[in-house]
């Protein structure tokens, strides 16, 4: 049997917690199998990352290097990718299902000719994996034939791995890449300015929806009430639809998955889609005027009010409890 | 420009989904069918780029003969022509890249768009999976297409930001909500369908390897979240999440 490779995403030189995720399903899934957890880090100067991720456990890290793979992009990090698979042999590979583990991995599975689960919630002892289908109204039991296999984790899913007090060797490669395979420009990155937290790494969310009415009242209501909780604001495709808010910040099926220990929900009614990206949190409140809101039958805390008054009075009642 | 656009056809968004008792799949009584939204998107930025440049769009997809109702719905919108393989076999992704991979190589599109996930599956996988088997660049979960001579430049949802990268055609594309908002068919638009070319072709002629490497042992229901409590005012839900659920 093959190790399981753990695809380690970096964003700029830094180590996103999603990584450290992965890591941790990463060696779950070796431990069941009885063999290696080994991880990868592409880059054009991966030694500084490498020797980060040598902290967490893993029992190599693959520092792979080449100049095509200064930024990411599917078509060089695939051939990378494949190239090595094969020359290690391994089994299975795994990357956390953000925006780069959902655009690379299955390009590397057709390259291998491999299999693919997606954003995996569980792995069983029998093999069998794991995974939400329909907007996570059905859990899916799924089994992958053939010698190798390709894997995303729900970040939610798992813990972050740990620093474990030793350092795993760290072992540099060139990548091999076929440049016929790189077809792909980079243009620019245009990054999303915020001091606040990232959404699926903050311990509190809070999230508006179309009961916002507007992208000002985001700012104006919503805001105050994000910074004085110093979490992230996240929202619903409704109110991304219309224009209220980026699409980044969009929290559902489509969206990003978020499980905080305190998800507060604003103006949002609670469609299966939103709840979706959300109803694994572990405390949820829901304020809004409809009492027949779909979101109160996830919530933990349920308030009936216009939100317009009861935003700014959260506000003011935090303020009162920190004094304290 | 040529332009293919494999669709999916998949429960309507507001449809409740009930696994059925003994696990094997899902209730499909009384299920309302509709092409998957993020492929209505791909439908109409097709649309958008053959008013432009003019060109022709072709949709496809794989499925039983009752898919047929959503071809016909693309065509209503303004598709030019339509392909079904029929398939009664469940298939897995790379079945399904592989089959569309076929159908890519007799077509040959310069361009071929699809929604980034299907909504019932929700694996994300075909776009960039028959990318690769082409040998294609890919832009995924895409906000916005542009054309500049012979480039095309993508921008696309990533995490934290907005990307933007470009290549030459032929390329794929898969679209995000962002980037654009579908059309309806209007009722010239219907009537025309009827017309319009729709080819069925048995997926067992084509000769690839459709054998499932996935497979879908069984489907339960996730356990419900239990509704906890009303609070009464916003001084007693800041309280009781200080001093009950202690998370502020």
């Amino acid at each position: 049997m093959g190790d399981v490779l753990v695809f380690a995403e970096h964003q700029g030189g830094h180590l996103p917690k999603t990584t450290l995720t992965a890591i941790h399903a990463g060696a779950e899934l070796a431990q069941k199998r009885g063999v290696k957890c080994l991880v990868v880090v592409a880059s054009d100067s991966p030694d500084a990352l490498a020797a980060e991720l040598a902290k967490y456990g893993a029992a190599k890290v693959i520092a792979l290097a080449h100049p095509a793979l200064k930024n990411y992009l599917a078509d060089a990090h695939a051939a990378a990718l494949t190239a090595l698979v094969k020359k290690i042999g391994a089994e299975y590979v795994l990357a956390t299902a953000t925006a780069i583990g959902k655009d690379l991995m299955p390009r590397l599975a057709a390259r291998l000719g491999a299999p693919m689960a997606s954003e995996i919630v569980g792995i069983n002892d029998d093999g069998t994996l794991v995974r939400p289908m329909y907007a996570g109204n059905v859990l899916a039991t799924i089994e992958l034939d053939g010698p190798v296999k390709v894997v995303t984790v729900r970040g939610t899913a798992f813990d972050a791995a740990k620093p474990t007090g030793a350092a795993a060797a760290v072992e540099k490669q060139d990548a091999e890449i076929d440049s016929a395979a790189c077809k792909t420009e980079f243009v620019s990155f245009n990054a999303t300015k915020s001091d606040r937290p990232q959404l699926t790494e903050a311990r509190i969310v809070v999230s508006g929806g179309r009961g916002l009415k507007s992208g000002d009242n985001f700012k104006i209501v919503l805001e105050p009430l994000v910074d004085e909780m110093g979490a992230a604001m996240g929202a619903s495709r409704a109110a991304v639809d219309a224009g209220f808010v980026p699409n980044d910040l969009q929290v559902g099926q489509t969206g990003k998955v978020v499980a905080p220990e305190l998800y507060v929900a604003v103006g949002i009614s609670g469609a299966i889609q939103h709840l979706a990206g959300m109803k694994d949190s572990k405390i949820i409140v829901a304020i809004n005027k409809d009492e027949e809101a779909a979101i109160f039958s996830v919530a933990d805390y349920g308030l009936v009010a216009d939100l317009f008054k009861a935003v700014p009075e959260m506000v003011d009642e935090l303020k009162k409890v920190k004094q304290h | 420009m040529k332009i293919l656009v494999p669709i999916k056809r998949v429960p309507d968004p507001a449809t409740t989904i009930k696994v059925l008792p003994d696990g094997s799949g899902i209730d499909t009584a009384n299920i309302k069918w509709v092409i998957n939204p993020f492929d209505e998107i791909a439908i109409e930025e097709a649309l958008r780029i053959k008013e432009k440049q003019s060109g022709e769009v072709v949709l496809v997809t794989i499925g039983q003969s009752t898919w047929q109702e959503q071809l016909r719905t693309g065509l209503a919108m303004g598709a030019d022509r339509a392909i079904l393989i029929k398939s009664d076999a469940p298939l897995d992704t790379l079945a399904i890249s592989r089959i569309l991979a076929k159908v890519a190589a007799d077509e040959k599109p310069e361009l071929i768009l699809l929604g980034k996930q299907a909504i019932d599956d929700d694996s994300n996988q075909v776009g960039q999976m028959l990318a690769e088997m082409l040998g294609w660049p890919q832009a995924t979960f895409a906000s916005k297409v542009e054309f500049e001579g012979t480039k095309v430049k993508v921008t696309r949802e990533a995490d934290g930001g907005l990307e933007t990268i470009a290549f030459n055609l032929p390329a794929l594309v898969t679209t995000d909500l962002r980037l654009n908002e579908p059309r309806y068919a209007s009722l010239p638009g219907i009537m025309k369908a009827r017309k319009k070319e729709l080819k069925e072709i048995p997926a067992d002629t084509l000769g690839v390897d459709l054998a499932p490497r996935l497979k879908v042992k069984k489907l339960a229901a996730p356990s419900k979240r239990q509704a906890g409590k009303k609070v009464g005012s916003v001084a007693e839900l800041v309280q009781v999440l200080h001093s009950e659920a202690k998370v502020i």
